[in-house]
């Protein structure tokens, strides 16, 4: 697994924040444009390109875009 | 088949605006797409807006209402604590006291459910027809100060007559539960285990995005209830079309419970089904809950259903509850849907 490839899936989830704004460090909780329906897209976009389903805590507990990274890379084994 | 909505339209993009700044709301509803929905009046309950989809079909079809047997009313939102709600409208539907009623108390999974019930019950106990009831206000259950769950549900109700013949061919059904998640989707409060009371009617913040509910609205924790329907809804479709020996590409039409466009999107796309089969109502009807599915029917399948079509049926929801089934169907008369206000139907 990519991390450069998974920032920037994880970019496109956003319309409003540009993509330069977001990196592996990227406390994403903290972003202007982050709600429960930004939660949804990270799950679909991680079930649809990593096959792996996160549950709501899962997003809470991670901090950073890495945080989410290294979770998904934990579940893929 | 038949079907009544209210006659109250809202607007979803103009709906809360003097709660949440209009950017917001706009974000919200195009995530979810719904766009419009319908909601009861104070004298509208969900047995009001199934008595008249019941009449609609009874005087449609010219159906002999000492011929059913069984009544069964699916419902969340009954008219009374007690006694059931079907006895209400054994009565004024003026079906015979022969005639068997019960309510069943199921979220969105339950028409899968109550047709499954309803389909058993045809095969061993010798009734001639029966009629299925399914009525939701989903519009009174939540609060509209939650942005979570404020811009989803909505109401109607749907009627199902169910009749033997040899025309039908074999139905298959998965029902399925979960307990251990119970607390995905819940109103706390109202019910024996914590009962009303001033406190459980108070409004409080209940999240760090500011929402307020009190404990006897609904609540849902939508990332979870995600996470649950795309493991588990894909899965038990896959399992139910394996045991049934069908290919799921030979269905004639899949009708989903109607969660969200986002939920609904996603599970569609997951499963590799051609979109022309699927049938869409939650733009303009929102989630009725378990009156989605026959609602979609009637709404989106009224003239396709003639000669003999095999029909995917999947909803997902409360409980946690989810179920699969493919029912044939055979010349399915649908009727056209009834508006409702205070309680009748438009226009009686």
């Amino acid at each position: 697994m990519n991390l450069d490839i998974f920032i920037s899936h994880f970019s496109e989830l956003f319309d409003e924040t540009p993509a330069s704004e977001i990196s592996a460090t990227t406390a994403f909780h903290n972003l202007d444009e982050f709600s429960s329906l930004t939660a949804l897209s990270i799950i679909a976009m991680i079930d649809e390109q990593y096959e792996v389903t996160l549950k709501g805590d899962d997003i809470r507990r991670a901090i950073t875009v890495e945080d989410l990274f290294n979770i998904v890379k934990e579940r893929r084994g | 088949m038949a079907a009544a909505i209210p006659a109250r339209i809202i607007d979803n993009y103009k709906y809360n605006l003097d709660i949440f700044p209009e950017e917001d709301v706009r974000k919200v509803v195009d995530k979810i797409g719904v766009y419009e929905r319908r909601f009861a009046d104070e004298n509208t309950c969900s047995s009001d807006l199934c008595y008249a989809a019941a009449e609609k079909l009874l005087q449609d079809n010219g159906i002999d209402r000492n011929e059913i047997d069984l009544l069964v009313f699916l419902s969340h939102t009954p008219d009374y604590r007690m006694p059931a709600t079907a006895y209400l409208l054994q009565d004024r539907l003026g079906l015979p006291k022969t005639c068997m009623s019960f309510d069943i108390n199921l979220g969105c999974a339950g028409y899968e459910y109550a047709l499954g019930v309803v389909y058993a019950m045809m095969q061993n106990h010798g009734l001639r027809k029966a009629l299925l009831l399914n009525g939701e206000t989903g519009s009174r259950a939540y609060s509209r100060k939650d942005r979570r769950v404020a811009f989803i549900f909505a109401d109607a109700g749907t009627a199902t007559l169910v009749e033997r013949g040899e025309q039908f061919r074999e139905s298959w059904f998965s029902m399925n539960s979960d307990g251990s998640r119970a607390d995905l989707i819940m109103a706390p409060a109202g019910g024996y285990r914590k009962m009303s009371s001033a406190d459980t009617v108070q409004e409080r913040v209940v999240d760090e995005y500011g929402n307020m509910r009190s404990e006897e609205h609904g609540y849902m924790k939508g990332e979870d209830v995600f996470n649950f329907v795309i493991i588990e809804v894909p899965k038990d479709i896959k399992r139910l079309m394996k045991e049934a020996n069908e290919d799921i590409q030979a269905m004639d039409y899949y009708v989903f419970h109607q969660a969200n466009a986002f939920i609904n999107k996603h599970v569609a796309k997951k499963l590799k089904l051609d979109p022309d089969k699927i049938p869409w109502t939650i733009q303009k009807y929102g989630n009725t809950s378990s009156v989605s599915v026959p609602l979609t029917i009637v709404s989106e399948l009224k003239d396709r259903l003639q000669g003999k079509k095999k029909l995917m049926l999947s909803a997902f929801g409360m409980g946690m509850a989810w179920g699969t089934a493919i029912v044939p169907f055979a010349d399915c008369r649908i009727s056209d849907i009834v508006e409702v206000e205070n309680g009748q139907p438009v226009g009686k």
